[in-house]
């Protein structure tokens, strides 16, 4: 595959585990302190067309995934990063990606999930008062937001 | 010195003590738009959550219903995903079926934003037809599926009813009727001088725009930016019919509402040759899916507004472990930041119905004064007179 | 209040609200305008504003973000007025009553006085609501 070919020679050792589920699907892990790096590769030099990005809870880390189409082909490369459970934070990419400002948002007030150096990190979808510590994405919310434990 | 900022009368219900909730926060100098917010949330309703509570097959219902609109597109790209986990492909006569359903709701969303469109520009004429043509499509949707929006057609593996011969004829008439109707509404469109003085230039978006926020369907590919999920990594009956992707250059909203009429007629072409295609066929239409393996898997569809991307995560378990949804509209909105900024509030109604977003959405704009930030001047009732206000010494003019 | 309620049943105004829906319910509302149904003649039109409505029509869910504006559009529709709450997630929250965002259902933040389920209802299931509320008015 050509395309994992040119990323494996861009991204060099950056890159942690390959994992292909098919042609057009694959997702590449990367350290979370290589993601700007990684991302100014792909979204800028290799041109790809910026997606969007998911959060998860992994109940022992968090995750997220950096969906980018390469349209040519077809393909959507998705970047995987691991966060610690206590305290996660990785940079955030507006400053690459002027348009990943908006899920950065939702990633921090539904996951809790900090991006060092996002122009403002402020309320998107929930209410100015939601209360503090509540991130309803987190496994240990239940669906109507109340806390499990 | 105080002629720069324009007060006027604020219109519609404005407490000052309470904080009125808007989508979208306009702040003016005068007559032009200097900045643009975009608050989200007001349609904020857990789906993400929700559906790690539901089994698979629930999971299709329950994203019908993020948008009525393209209320398909939705189950599509869920579809779409969990095929991918899963590894697994759909029967053909289920294929078509899909892409017969896709473009259906294709043409009637277009007809739908035709119309708001017009509603907007002070052309209610176009309001009343576009929505009549609509109501045919709408007929026939209740026709085949039972119901005429949300209707439950997809499902993991394939689709859940069949379209059967005896309805084929009237699908066929009626697809004639609307061809002809969108060939004299794109006319009307592209030879009317008042519209093209009105639309021409307005609210551009440039290929630097539509890569920084993401952009995707008619609004990308009104900007030259070449585009379509069901070209690109093609999925359903789409390899299987000939149809083209309609691109412009000049990435204003006259160019995204030649794209979205072009694509009608687009649309009308791969729903008479997937008909074709079924007819008499005797065929299966689900491939039956019993066990879900650990996995994850992505599935897009080129919605009408543009790309619906879906990813699923699963353990193994019956439901899935993490959704991620992502409606077209979440990237194309913030282009107002781009498109808004340094234009003729008179042109804003029409600029933002050009990212053709959420009705609901468009509801609910304040526009506030640029240097008193809270200091709001008028809702968008105000911003809609003013388009037509606009529209009409444009016609005086031409 | 008879008097003025028979006042009323000449030309109803309605002013349409959304708490967090779909849309679906939205456009068959606007639908009804459309020349298939057409409110208009009898006399229903669609007003920009809540404090010349008669009828509120209300769809979605209320979701937490929009409790307060519901209750400020319900205070200042001039009264008295009908409310009447449109589709599954009016009436009962629908497929999302479960989750975090949920405020509602719309009786639990302003009296309502009937309701059309349907996810969405048909304009013909509307209509039926509204000569039903004619009637109740009588």
């Amino acid at each position: 595959m050509k395309v994992l070919e040119t990323l494996k020679e861009k991204l060099g050792e950056r890159i942690k585990d390959i994992k292909i589920h098919n042609e057009r699907r694959i997702y590449l892990t990367v350290e979370a302190g290589d993601i700007k790096e990684c991302a100014k590769i792909v979204f800028r030099e290799l041109d790809a067309r910026y997606i969007i990005a998911s959060g998860a809870d992994n109940f022992d880390s968090f995750e997220i995934l950096y969906h980018f189409g390469f349209d040519s082909i077809g393909t959507v490369i998705s970047l995987r990063v691991f966060l610690a459970r206590e305290n996660p934070g990785i940079d955030s990419l507006s400053d690459v990606i002027p348009g990943i400002s908006y899920i950065e948002r939702e990633m921090w007030e539904l996951l809790g999930i900090n991006f060092a150096g996002h122009p403002g990190l402020s309320h998107f979808l929930l209410r100015d008062d939601w209360p503090e510590g509540n991130f309803p994405l987190r496994k240990s919310i239940k669906t109507d937001g109340a806390n499990s434990e | 010195m105080n002629d720069k900022k324009k007060v006027i009368v604020p219109i519609g219900p404005y407490h000052p003590l309470l904080e009125e909730p808007e989508f979208f926060a306009l702040y003016c100098d005068g007559e032009k738009v200097v900045d643009v917010e975009w608050q989200a949330g007001y349609n904020h309703r857990a789906i993400e959550k929700l559906s790690e509570g539901k089994h698979w097959d629930q999971v299709t219902f329950l994203v019908e219903r993020i948008c009525g609109i393209c209320s398909t597109s939705h189950p599509f790209a869920y579809c779409n995903s969990v095929e991918d986990l899963l590894d697994i492909t759909v029967p053909e006569k289920a294929r078509y079926i899909r892409c017969i359903i896709g473009e259906m709701e294709r043409i009637h969303s277009h007809l739908l934003w035709v119309g708001l469109a017009g509603h907007f520009l002070g052309y209610n004429t176009v309001f009343m037809w576009a929505w009549k043509y609509r109501e045919s499509m709408l007929e026939m949707f209740e026709m085949i599926t039972g119901n005429r929006n949300h209707y439950a057609m997809f499902k993991i593996g394939g689709v859940r009813r069949n379209i059967e011969d005896e309805d084929i004829p009237a699908l066929r008439k009626v697809l004639k009727d609307i061809r002809a109707k969108l060939e004299m509404l794109t006319h009307a469109v592209l030879d009317d001088p008042v519209l093209g003085a009105r639309l021409k230039g307005v609210g551009v978006l440039t290929k630097g725009h539509i890569k920084d926020f993401g952009a995707v369907g008619p609004v990308a590919r009104a900007s030259g930016v070449d585009i379509d999920i069901r070209r690109d990594d093609p999925y359903a009956a789409y390899p299987a019919v000939e149809w083209k992707v309609i691109k412009t250059e000049n990435g204003d909203v006259f160019d995204k509402a030649v794209v979205r009429l072009l694509e009608c007629m687009e649309s009308v072409r791969i729903i008479e040759q997937s008909l074709d295609a079924i007819e008499g066929s005797k065929g299966d239409i689900e491939n039956q899916v019993r066990e879900m393996p650990v996995g994850e898997g992505i599935g897009r569809h080129e919605a009408p507004r543009g790309e619906c991307f879906h990813y699923v995560r699963s353990d193994g378990s019956n439901s899935p472990v993490r959704h991620k949804i992502r409606a077209p509209s979440y990237t194309n909105i913030p282009t107002f930041k781009a498109s808004c900024v340094g234009q003729m509030i008179a042109d804003v109604a029409i600029i933002l119905a050009g990212v053709d977003p959420c009705y609901c959405c468009t509801e609910r704009v304040a526009v506030y004064d640029a240097d008193k930030k809270n200091k709001k001047l008028f809702g968008f009732s105000r911003l809609v007179e003013m388009s037509r206000e606009k529209t009409e010494r444009m016609r005086k003019q031409v | 209040m008879n008097l003025k309620m028979k006042a009323l049943k000449k030309s109803l105004w309605v002013y349409h609200l959304s708490g967090g829906s779909c849309n679906n319910c939205d456009i068959e509302i606007l639908d009804c305008l459309t020349p298939r149904y057409d409110i208009e003649r009898f006399g229903m039109v669609l007003v920009g504003s809540p404090r010349h409505a008669d009828v509120l029509l209300c769809t979605g869910i209320v979701n937490k973000k929009c409790v307060e504006r519901i209750k400020e559009v319900y205070d200042q529709t001039a009264k008295p007025c009908v409310v009447v709450a449109i589709g599954a997630c009016a009436c009962s929250g629908g497929i999302f009553r479960d989750g975090y965002q949920m405020a509602g259902p719309l009786n639990k933040i302003i009296p309502v006085d009937i309701y059309i389920p349907g996810c969405p209802p048909k304009p013909e299931a509307m209509l039926a609501g509204i000569v039903k509320l004619l009637e109740k008015l009588k």
